[in-house]
């Protein structure tokens, strides 16, 4: 019967059109692309290992503030025994002098806008 | 028994009194012993500023006061009146000190400019109702801090302090903040955001470093002016403002509401 076969044909088209998001990122997947930063020139190691901080610097930058702001410390003393001005614009924003390139394309990429600089300002030249 | 129902009742009903007297006296004990030890963990020690009165009819020393706090703090200059914020500004002597004037008072001394600023209160009220403890008084030396990561903008604290100190950030100050030519903030103190309230801090990050508060400086330097503004530690027996409060006749606003402000002003 050749209404059979326009309402089998029909029914496919509906199917693979309703299946368009699945089928459309089975071509497509893949991780997108990993962020590139730039860092800083002049300095080797940050003040921890570099896997701490790229995963829990917020924390650290939380305990800072709450130490600063609410406690008065301004010392802060890494696992390695070095000292440093527990700092935002201070100590990071020393050698991380570009913020562009190195904070804000890592949080596009994560998809998350910390407030930092509503309020705090970038020092000159960064 | 020799007890009778009639007897027993009585007794049933006596009871039941003293105790609904009674709890409410023992809950206001506790109270009052609880609020007791509050005011015992009085701060160690505690920063006050002297403002010479006679000095600061300068209207130059007041605007260079003004003008080295608001710049230091980045502070917004927003036109329009309702939304405005101020650390220090000029205020009336007669909306300062409401309860020295009467209606004899010389209309000159009535409206005799008087700068105002937080009074850091050794009994602050803002401190007391804010909810997220935002605000508090630093044990250390007695400052009345704000934590403008904690803020939430309930405006309690405004609602709570009599000297009308503290201000809120109806919108983003930072389209109000004075920048040099290139946009760049004149201070590098953060800014605020909008929906938080803000008030001078005693200038917290100079007293850090060892320095006078920005007004004080400011003072200092305007000729005429040196020793408008005195600033120091109530603990130090021979700090500077131990010294005129105890030489001079000096008045602090609205002492009889027991907030224990901490800005004295030589009449």
């Amino acid at each position: 019967m050749s209404d059979r076969a326009k309402a089998l044909s029909g029914l496919a088209v509906f199917l693979v059109l309703v299946a368009f998001p699945t089928w459309q990122t089975l071509g497509a997947a893949g991780d997108a692309a990993r962020p590139e930063l730039e860092l800083p020139e002049n300095e080797t190691e940050c003040i921890e290992e570099t896997e701490y901080m790229s995963a829990r610097h917020m924390e650290l930058l939380n305990e800072w503030r709450n130490a600063v702001v609410r406690e008065g410390e301004t010392e802060y003393t890494s696992t390695a025994g070095e000292t440093y001005t527990m700092s935002l614009t201070g100590t990071c924003m020393d050698c991380h002098d570009n913020r562009e390139t190195f904070c804000t394309r890592c949080h596009d990429y994560a998809n998350v806008a910390p407030r930092c600089w509503n309020c705090h300002i970038e020092p000159e030249g960064s | 028994m020799s007890e009778d129902r009639r007897t027993f009742l009585k007794e049933v009903g006596f009871a039941a009194l003293g105790l609904g007297c009674g709890f409410p006296l023992v809950r206001a004990a506790f109270a009052e012993a609880q609020h007791g030890t509050n005011q015992d963990a009085e701060p160690s020690s505690q920063w006050a500023m002297v403002v010479d009165l006679e000095k600061c009819l300068n209207g130059e020393v007041r605007a260079a006061c003004v003008e080295a706090c608001h710049r230091e703090h980045n502070v917004p200059e927003i036109p329009e009146a309702d939304d405005e914020i101020a650390w220090i500004w000029d205020e009336e002597y007669k909306h300062v000190f409401p309860d020295q004037v009467h209606e004899h008072t010389p209309a000159e001394l009535q409206e005799m400019p008087v700068l105002v600023l937080c009074n850091h209160c050794t009994n602050p009220p803002c401190v007391r109702v804010c909810p997220t403890q935002a605000t508090w008084k630093r044990e250390s030396d007695g400052l009345v801090m704000m934590d403008q990561h904690r803020c939430i903008g309930c405006r309690y604290c405004m609602a709570a302090c009599p000297y009308g100190s503290r201000s809120f950030n109806w919108r983003d100050p930072r389209a109000y903040v004075r920048t040099d030519e290139s946009g760049q903030p004149l201070s590098d103190f953060p800014t605020r955001t909008k929906g938080v309230v803000e008030k001078c801090n005693f200038c917290a990050e100079r007293l850090r470093d060892g320095r006078q508060p920005a007004c004080v400086e400011a003072a200092n330097a305007v000729p005429g002016g040196e020793g408008a503004l005195t600033f120091g530690s109530l603990a130090e027996p021979d700090s500077d403002v131990v010294r005129i409060l105890g030489e001079k006749h000096t008045i602090s606003r609205r002492v009889n509401l027991g907030t224990g402000p901490n800005v004295y002003y030589v009449v």
